[in-house]
């Protein structure tokens, strides 16, 4: 491989990173509480409100299924209102991050609606309010899956950056698409996979250790 | 509802002893009635036990106390203040007042032994090092020493609880909940969690309500008890009472499996006809069941009467005895009046044709 296409190689890995990392922070950031507003007004919880958690789960039903190839084109005006461009890595990450915070906040509302009802209970009995049963039991509690989850959220956001080639923000799989398969280089679709591979990997593997380290359920 | 003599419940006035006072507490769930016009007087130091079948309306009582169930009408005061009106808010002071344990514990199973204990604490708002300082005293009250800062999955079922009553008392609450707090252990776990409840009870002059299914929790610890069936409290009373004179048909039922029994296979023979031999159950408790039942009846019924079964139990220091006596079926009457006379309570249940 050429020292040309090495240093392009260099610099899609640093957009997909870019692009993973600053969509899957956006997505933890609004995902999570988004997931507790489920599990919070869900009936039984802390905070029951059917009508809110109706509204909520609906529009979040309405973003996870538009297809994300679609959503990127969709959201091509609320993205440059944003960012002032539609073209880019940080053009791509409006779109990204918007896909991906109902994903995680669905996958968040799952670890944390499988906190012991008894702990929220226990906590009630000992005076805590509401702030206090977020704060002190359903995070701390859901947090090994909460991290997993974040995890899983992080390998689907480098899937889809490589869709994100399509409105001209690179990244690997734009690479991959350009040079690998529309030019033959079978060379540069080889060392993207394989950077692929080990970023996934990466990632996964980091996740399975934090994760491992915060779960005490024994 | 059978109330001994002994009983305090009947009194109405309103004392500053009292930790918990209950009147016509109703709750209804759907087309069951939970709670079916409970009242209920709980004072301070007072260990009380409160055992039903499972369904009975246990649960909802003891979390209505804390307010984590609100009743559908009636009254209920902690400490002489009416909670049946507080808002979540309100319930929320009220409940750091009031320590609470659980049958499977309900640890935080992210936070260390230490953290679990504190965490009363820091709803409370006490600094960190001072309510570390707290739930290091308390770990050593429940002799968990050095387990400080081990985390909830590394401890045994006993130490969990253990963990459990440490962090209920950290708020020094005038009012301990137990809600089936034993009955995930195994009986040798149970004791030792039973004998530290009374212990703490004893030494710290806690008040503390516990509920159960299991009789033999009651009889160990209770100073008294009392009967809950569909919703409705059916008998109460110092515990060696009920026990030695069940009343309610619950009750006995809910005794039968450590109260002696006829034998199953005399049971079997038994016959209402009066024939062959008059088969007895004879009751005597407290300082009657102290004196020389025995040699008296045997000094003054000449007839003769076998001992069948039975024993004396010993329950908060006083003697229950429970017997089953074979005598001639026309001599029955007369055993009957003779035993009571010494202060025992006899029953017929029935007839042997011939020898049991």
């Amino acid at each position: 491989m050429s020292p040309v296409m090495l240093e392009l190689l260099v610099r899609s890995l640093w957009e997909t990173v870019v692009m993973t990392a600053a969509s899957g922070v956006i997505s933890l950031v609004f995902g999570l509480p988004l997931g507790l507003a489920l599990v919070a007004t869900a009936r039984g919880g802390i905070a029951e409100n059917l009508w809110i958690n109706r509204v909520l789960g609906a529009v979040i039903n309405g973003f996870r299924s538009v297809p994300f190839i679609i959503l990127l084109v969709a959201l091509i005006p609320v993205t440059r209102f944003i960012v002032g461009t539609s073209i880019g890595t940080w053009a791509a990450i409006v779109p990204l991050a918007i896909a991906a915070t109902p994903y995680y906040a669905r996958i968040a509302e799952v670890s944390l609606r499988e906190v012991d009802r008894g702990l929220i209970e226990a906590v009630r009995a000992m005076g805590g309010n509401r702030w206090t049963i977020v704060r002190e039991v359903l995070i701390p509690e859901a947090l090994p899956g909460i991290v997993a989850g974040f995890t899983v959220t992080l390998v689907t956001l480098i899937g889809a950056s490589a869709m994100a080639g399509a409105i001209g923000a690179g990244g690997l799989g734009d690479l991959a698409i350009r040079y690998g398969y529309q030019r033959f280089e079978t060379s540069v679709m080889v060392a993207v996979v394989a950077v692929l591979i080990v970023l996934v990997c990466g990632i996964q593997w980091l996740g399975d250790r934090l994760t491992a380290r915060l779960d005490h359920r024994g | 509802m059978n109330t001994h003599v002994t009983s305090q419940v009947a009194e109405p006035a309103v004392r500053e002893d009292d930790v918990v006072r209950l009147a016509d507490v109703r709750r209804r769930f759907g087309a069951t009635a939970a709670l079916d016009g409970v009242s209920l007087t709980v004072r301070r130091g007072e260990f009380l036990g409160i055992i039903g079948r499972s369904g009975a309306g246990k649960s909802t009582l003891i979390r209505c106390l804390n307010g984590l169930e609100r009743p559908d009408s009636g009254s209920i005061a902690i400490e002489g203040r009416e909670i049946t009106g507080l808002g979540e808010a309100e319930l929320q002071p009220l409940r750091r007042r009031i320590g609470m344990i659980f049958q499977h514990f309900n640890l935080l199973s992210a936070k260390t032994v230490e953290e679990n204990v504190a965490l009363p604490l820091k709803i409370e708002g006490w600094p960190k090092a001072k309510r570390l300082a707290r739930a290091a005293e308390l770990i050593d009250l429940v002799g968990l020493k050095g387990k400080a800062k081990a985390y909830p999955s590394e401890l045994s079922g006993g130490q969990k609880q253990r963990v459990g009553i440490a962090r209920a008392l950290a708020a020094s609450p005038a009012l301990l909940l137990s809600d089936e707090a034993t009955s995930a252990l195994d009986p040798e776990t149970t004791r030792a969690i039973l004998t530290l409840l009374k212990d703490i009870n004893r030494k710290l002059g806690l008040t503390i309500l516990l509920i159960t299914h299991e009789m033999e929790v009651v009889r160990s610890i209770a100073d008294r008890v009392t009967v809950l069936d569909a919703g409705r409290i059916v008998e109460e009373g110092p515990v060696w009472q009920v026990f030695a004179t069940p009343q309610a048909q619950t009750t006995k039922s809910l005794l039968s499996g450590i109260r002696p029994q006829l034998p199953a296979h005399i049971t079997q023979k038994l016959v209402a006809d009066v024939t062959g031999e008059a088969i007895l159950g004879v009751d005597i408790a407290g300082p009657a069941a102290t004196g020389p039942l025995f040699q008296q009846l045997s000094a003054e019924f000449p007839d003769g009467y076998r001992l069948i079964h039975g024993g004396v139990d010993h329950i908060q220091e006083q003697a229950v005895g429970r017997f089953f006596i074979a005598v001639p079926a026309e001599a029955a009457a007369r055993f009957a009046t003779l035993a009571e006379r010494f202060g025992a309570q006899v029953e017929v249940l029935g007839h042997v044709a011939g020898h049991a």
